[in-house]
């Protein structure tokens, strides 16, 4: 399993370097202008001088190789002289946003906080509640719990969440005014007050999501269980004795969570592209919202950097997952 | 203890200071809401609206539009005329007299070389300065002394009140942007962030496309103002939650743009929290109509002057198009009190206004039949769709993505269906829309459609270089790079000179003429369509005093004198 | 950990799910039949997947003949009869605006909210199965064929991840751009654009089906009953579509599900992107989407489109239950 994973760790850096060309000639293909949001009254050849200004002017392989250079290169040396001190990358141009003009990875590491304490919570919890679910509608399949749990997941599945969002702000914030229906990304968590409060504008954009992740992945949980519950060896494993949570919770669990592997480790790099129309609602702004920003405004370097780095996640958690895959069962071999 | 002794600090504050006379910093925080988020406060590298209205906080013009479109002193101590000396009689220089002891935010002075470095950094190669229209024809500004400051042009300019005049050209401070000329300009993020002002408020934390947190300026001029001792901007969401925000739950006391139908609107103003306030600029809503062919066959040559369009090139159907429609329920179901009818594309300041073209605003579908009728557009096959010469009237229609713009495209369908046109709606996402990637077929540009629906505006109050748009080689074209602002490909020769001599004219009378004669040619032909006299809209709380909107100049212009209603 | 067939040492423990005795109930009865016919004969035992059946028939059979009898145009403006409330708000509120001419009332610009529905369902069905059958097959067959065939598993779980990668937004527009104007010539504009967007949620959403696949034959693969099928000589075709298939039907049906949702959701975000359809022609993502902002004042308005896609959602579901239990030999006849 050592080799397997070095094997394609190594593997993985031709695939990003195809992934992200892709990308790059994706994005510099789609019709689409940096210009688009400046108004109308600003004349023709001005916006053209601002294009110039923006390097887009040079043909499209040259830029590639820029950004390249940008985002291999001077990123980590900008990154290790923020450690050690030292300065490598002094004078070096790192990958800056044309929206902003500022380096793009400094608004990457600032919309951090909100997407993992929203997006990263929603999906953690929609994982925690959905897996009992999933295991409990299964094994009490057709019962009260199960038929609720169906209508639930399903309704939060096939009711988007621009539509759950807001009906939960108007009746939370706008009649009973509990929660605040915009958050607040500057809040400092230092006491239990702020914590409360904390708590307070996360419960709804949370809610949401973690309704929407749940649904998904009950849904998995449930049918890959009801698949080995009425295996052979499951009938073994009760004939010889087993308790019956053992012979649930330890064989059929273990045996079912291949395909549950395979949705949650599909789920986490999207906990980093965020998720753009609940932090839309609630006004979370974080990674979602700068990359749907950016694609409206055109903001190559930063749509291409942040394209990357999920693609980047992707590849590792695909690969977690086909890790996994050989530790839950070992029949599975790779080599 | 600290927060104690502050709030004791608050509280004496409070008690002490009668609403008449307010403190500095002593109503608290100030929450704006802008639904698109400011990605930088440097105008001069954006051009947004939105980063224009952030940057309008902190840095300020020497002269600004108060309410009636009429200039105020700003940064100086009046306004120069050719009557008071300050402007020149052959028009070529403008002398600006800095108002005395001005600070900078961080202390120093303000003077005359900030003002000649702005237009040296907006000028200078390779910056992509998004104003660099505002700068045209200097070609110097002298600095005799530390507060005088004169423009010198190449031309005479008949209005030399461009430069360093508006929220789009303010003053920048030369100690933190000179090494941020040209090309360096992007490298200066902390400067882009931060900038040193001299308005009310100063940056503490700029997040990009989210939120900045502003607090009064220590050493702005009056040192009453600002009221408000800090400011949240907040940005993104949408213009439905950033309403909301204000009017109903109360979370924010100011909201940019809520542009909703009014019906929502009057629902989230019945809450009793807020208000929604409109002002009137120059803003028309109107549908262009191609006159060149757009059919793809054509390829290249695709809606270019060398292919007539089939049938709008018929003046009589261009006409029945704006007959058919019906103007004051399309503003009382788009945009009620932020939107009136009009039937000119050239609207306001009043003098410009033309009253030649008042009837388009009742509907006449029987006129249009009849017109279409008697131009020979009769529906031969039966099938609902009038024709001749084996041309059927059957239209593709664009417009951006937005909900009153497609509410709009789906009444005007069922009126022109009503007239025996057929219409094929398309709507284009804004970023795309507005784009001008000559790579894009959906630009507005490009107008690969037979009609498309937006709107536009000038800049201040001065409609020369927006009548302008419509000469014949305004037209976009692929020499052009299907760049250019007659959408309609109208070419004129009578236009094209009432252009020119548009540029040599100074009297404010003769200009007022020759613009309402230009207007008064397009309404005629019918090549442009006005549907609605869009209004500037914001929301504010009830709670909020001194909003002064007006469509002239940034909307936070006077921030500095708003101030909380106890 | 322990092996799934390991031996335990705890006590017998009596279950009281007994596989072999509920079995043993039906072989009476089970002369030879065809086996859909046996099919056919456990899913119509399963409740909830005649309940689902019977609401998708009829929901189908609304959309499709539904504007025979009601047949208002949905695009048809008519300013005078607009925000008419639905008929059964007369119970509680006298003073409402009602119409038994419009029974589910009208919008903004008075179109009729019933013949909208009725409209909307037929393109959002269309699409929705149309989109969520090529994701489907598109999925099963890379996620089977990497899964099973190693020398494809590389090359094909690599350019899964470059599917995930590709931002949604540009990969549509450019989509857009390719496409729209041959296809619109080729189709015309309406089944153009239809097959535009079918094709485009559909080559936008198989990566997840065909990870779980391949996960699943992954594991199956190794399984006792495929070795010793292999060890007869059963050739790769048959070991598919006899062995492998039909041990990963359950996750391909939650996917459909899943899909199903997806796809009639996706297809009302494309048309802000001028993808999708014109803007006056409605679907059920499009109703529910654009009544958002009039939520308080008009409920009706985003709830019952949000019914119609939720109850199809949730029939397609109890169906796809319902097959599964129906396909699967061990619990047949249970």
């Amino acid at each position: 399993m050592l080799t397997f994973t070095i094997r394609r760790l190594i593997l993985a850096i031709p695939t990003l370097l195809f992934i992200s060309l892709v990308i790059f000639a994706l994005l510099e293909f789609a019709p689409g202008d940096p210009m688009a949001q400046v108004p109308l009254t600003v004349p023709p050849e001005v916006k053209q001088a601002m294009r110039e200004a923006l390097g887009l002017g040079q043909p499209w392989p040259i830029r590639f190789v820029k950004w390249m250079y940008q985002f291999f290169i001077v990123e980590p040396m900008y990154w290790i002289d923020g450690i050690l001190g030292t300065t490598w990358a002094e004078g070096q141009q790192r990958v800056i946003s044309w929206q902003t003009r500022g380096p793009v990875m400094d608004l990457v590491a600032q919309r951090m906080p909100q997407t993992l304490w929203v997006v990263g919570m929603s999906y953690v919890i929609g994982v925690l509640i959905a897996l009992p679910i999933g295991i409990i509608s299964a094994y009490r399949q057709y019962s009260w719990f199960d038929q609720i749990g169906t209508f639930v997941s399903m309704v939060g599945f096939s009711v988007p969440t621009f539509f759950t969002g807001v009906l939960l702000i108007v009746i939370f914030s706008v009649n009973l005014g509990w929660f605040p229906s915009i958050y607040d990304t500057t809040h400092v968590v230092n006491d239990w007050d702020s914590f409360l409060f904390q708590v307070r504008q996360m419960i709804m954009p949370v809610s949401v999501l973690a309704l929407y992740n749940a649904a998904q992945i009950s849904r998995f949980m449930r049918a890959s269980m009801l698949d080995n519950l009425n295996q052979d060896y499951v009938r073994t494993a009760r004939a010889k004795g087993l308790s019956e949570r053992a012979v649930v919770l330890v064989h059929v669990v273990r045996n079912s969570m291949i395909p549950v592997v395979t949705v949650i480790a599909l789920g986490v790099p999207q906990v980093f592209g965020g998720a753009i129309i609940t932090e839309q609602v609630f006004k979370v702004n974080g990674l979602g919202q700068l990359l749907i920003t950016a694609i409206h405004a055109n903001d190559l370097p930063m749509v291409q950097t942040l394209t990357f780095i999920f693609a980047v996640l992707i590849v590792l958690f695909n690969l977690v997952a086909d890790v996994l895959y050989g530790l839950l069962d070992p029949r599975i071999r790779y080599d | 203890m600290k927060l104690t002794t502050a709030l004791m600090g608050a509280a004496a504050a409070l008690a002490l200071a009668p609403a008449a006379f307010a403190e500095r910093g002593s109503d608290g925080e100030l929450k704006i809401i802008y639904w698109q988020a400011p990605s930088i406060m440097n105008p001069y590298l954006s051009g947004g609206t939105k980063d224009i209205e952030a940057a309008a906080l902190v840095i300020e013009p020497l002269a600004r539009y108060d309410a009636a479109g009429n200039l105020t002193p700003w940064l100086v101590e009046d306004i120069p005329t050719v009557e008071n000396g300050g402007v020149s009689e052959d028009l070529t220089s403008i002398t600006w007299k800095l108002k005395d002891g001005i600070k900078w935010s961080d202390g120093t002075p303000f003077t005359s070389a900030d003002v000649r470095f702005t237009w040296e950094y907006c000028t200078a190669e390779g910056g992509g300065c998004a104003q660099t229209e505002k700068y045209k024809d200097v070609v110097d500004v002298e600095t005799p002394d530390e507060l005088t400051a004169i423009v010198k042009f190449s031309t005479p300019k008949p209005f030399p009140y461009r430069p360093f005049v508006g929220g789009e050209a303010p003053v920048i401070q030369k100690a933190q942007f000179q090494d941020c000329m040209g090309p360096k300009a992007p490298e200066c993020t902390e400067a882009n962030f931060n900038p040193v002002g001299t308005g009310p408020f100063v940056v503490t934390d700029f997040r990009p496309n989210d939120v900045i947190s502003l607090k009064a300026n220590d050493n702005y001029r009056d040192p009453a103002k600002p009221a408000f001792a800090t400011v949240t901007f907040k940005g993104g969401g949408d213009a439905m939650a950033a309403a909301r925000s204000v009017l109903e739950t109360g979370e924010f006391d100011y909201a940019w743009n809520p542009q909703l139908a009014p019906d929502v609107i009057a629902e989230m103003e019945a809450a009793g929290k807020g208000q929604v306030v409109a002002a009137f600029g120059t803003l028309v809503e109107r549908i262009m109509v191609n006159l060149t062919d757009p059919n793809p066959e054509l390829g290249e040559e695709r809606a270019t002057a060398k292919h007539p369009h089939p049938f709008l090139t018929d003046k009589a159907v261009r006409q029945a198009l704006s007959m058919a429609i019906d103007r004051p329920l399309l503003v009382e179901i788009g945009y009620g009190k932020a939107g009136t009818t009009t039937c000119n594309v050239l609207p306001a300041p009043e003098v410009y206004a033309s009253s030649a073209n008042d009837s388009c605003l009742v509907q006449d579908i029987e006129g249009a039949n009849k017109l279409l009728d008697e131009a020979g557009w009769v529906d031969s096959d039966g099938d609902g769709i009038r024709d001749k010469d084996g041309v059927q009237l059957s239209l593709l229609f664009q417009t951006s993505t937005n909900a009153v713009r497609q509410d709009f495209q789906a009444l005007i369908k069922e009126w022109w269906k009503m007239i025996g046109v057929e219409t094929e709606l398309r709507n284009i996402d804004a970023s795309v829309f507005f784009g001008g990637d000559p790579g894009s077929p959906d630009t507005y540009q490009k107008l690969f459609a037979d009609v498309e629906m937006y709107a536009n505006n000038f800049d201040g109050t001065d409609p020369e270089a927006y009548m302008a748009n419509w000469a014949c080689d305004e037209a976009p074209r692929p020499e052009t790079q299907w760049q250019g602002n007659n959408m309609p490909r109208f070419c004129s020769e009578e236009y094209d000179a009432m252009v020119a001599e548009m540029a040599k004219t100074g009297d404010i009378n003769k200009r007022a003429e020759l613009a309402k004669k230009m207007n008064d040619m397009l309404m005629q032909e019918y090549v442009i369509i006005p549907l609605v006299y869009r209004g500037r809209v914001s929301a504010h709380s009830n709670t909020l005093g001194g909003v002064n909107m007006h469509p002239w100049d940034s909307e936070t212009y006077n921030a500095a004198d708003w101030y909380r209603i106890k | 950990m322990t092996r799934p067939a390991a031996h335990g040492s705890d006590p017998v423990n009596p279950s009281s799910h007994d596989p072999i005795e509920t079995v043993a109930d039906t072989i009476g009865e089970a002369y030879s039949r065809s086996q859909w016919w046996d099919v056919w004969r456990q899913f119509r035992h399963h409740t909830g997947a005649m309940l689902g059946l019977t609401f998708l028939l009829f929901i189908t059979a609304a959309v499709l003949f539904g504007p025979i009898f009601w047949d208002i145009d949905p695009t048809k403006l008519d300013i005078r009869a607009k925000d008419i409330r639905p008929i059964y708000t007369a119970i509680w509120d006298s003073g409402a605006k009602v119409s038994w001419g419009h029974p589910f009332g009208t919008d903004n610009l008075g179109r009729d909210t019933m013949a909208k529905l009725m409209a909307g369902g037929r393109v959002s069905l269309a699409v929705g199965w149309t989109a969520m059958f090529l994701a489907l097959i598109l999925g099963t067959l890379i996620g089977v064929a990497a899964g099973y065939f190693k020398k494809l598993d590389g090359i094909l779980m690599r350019m899964t991840d470059l599917f995930l990668a590709l931002p949604l937004l540009p990969l549509l527009l450019v989509m857009m751009l390719l496409f729209r104007d041959p296809l619109r010539k080729a189709f015309g504009p309406e089944m153009g654009i239809f097959i535009l967007i079918v094709v485009v949620i559909g080559v936008t959403s198989w990566m997840p089906t065909a990870r779980i696949v391949r996960g699943d034959v992954l594991a199956l693969k190794e399984r006792e009953f495929v070795l010793a099928a292999r060890s007869i000589g059963t050739s790769s075709t048959m070991m598919i579509t006899r062995h492998l298939l039909p041990n990963v039907l359950s996750p391909i049906m939650v996917s459909a599900t899943l899909g199903l949702a997806n796809a009639i959701i996706t297809e009302s975000a494309l048309s802000f992107l001028g993808l999708g359809f014109p803007s006056d022609f409605p679907t059920w993502g499009k109703l529910l989407f654009d009544s958002v902002d009039r939520m308080t004042q008009f409920p009706e308005r985003v709830v019952w489109p949000g019914i119609c896609i939720s109850f199809t959602v949730l029939s397609v579901n109890y169906i796809g239950d319902g097959l599964r239990d129906a396909l699967d030999p061990r619990i047949r006849g249970r």
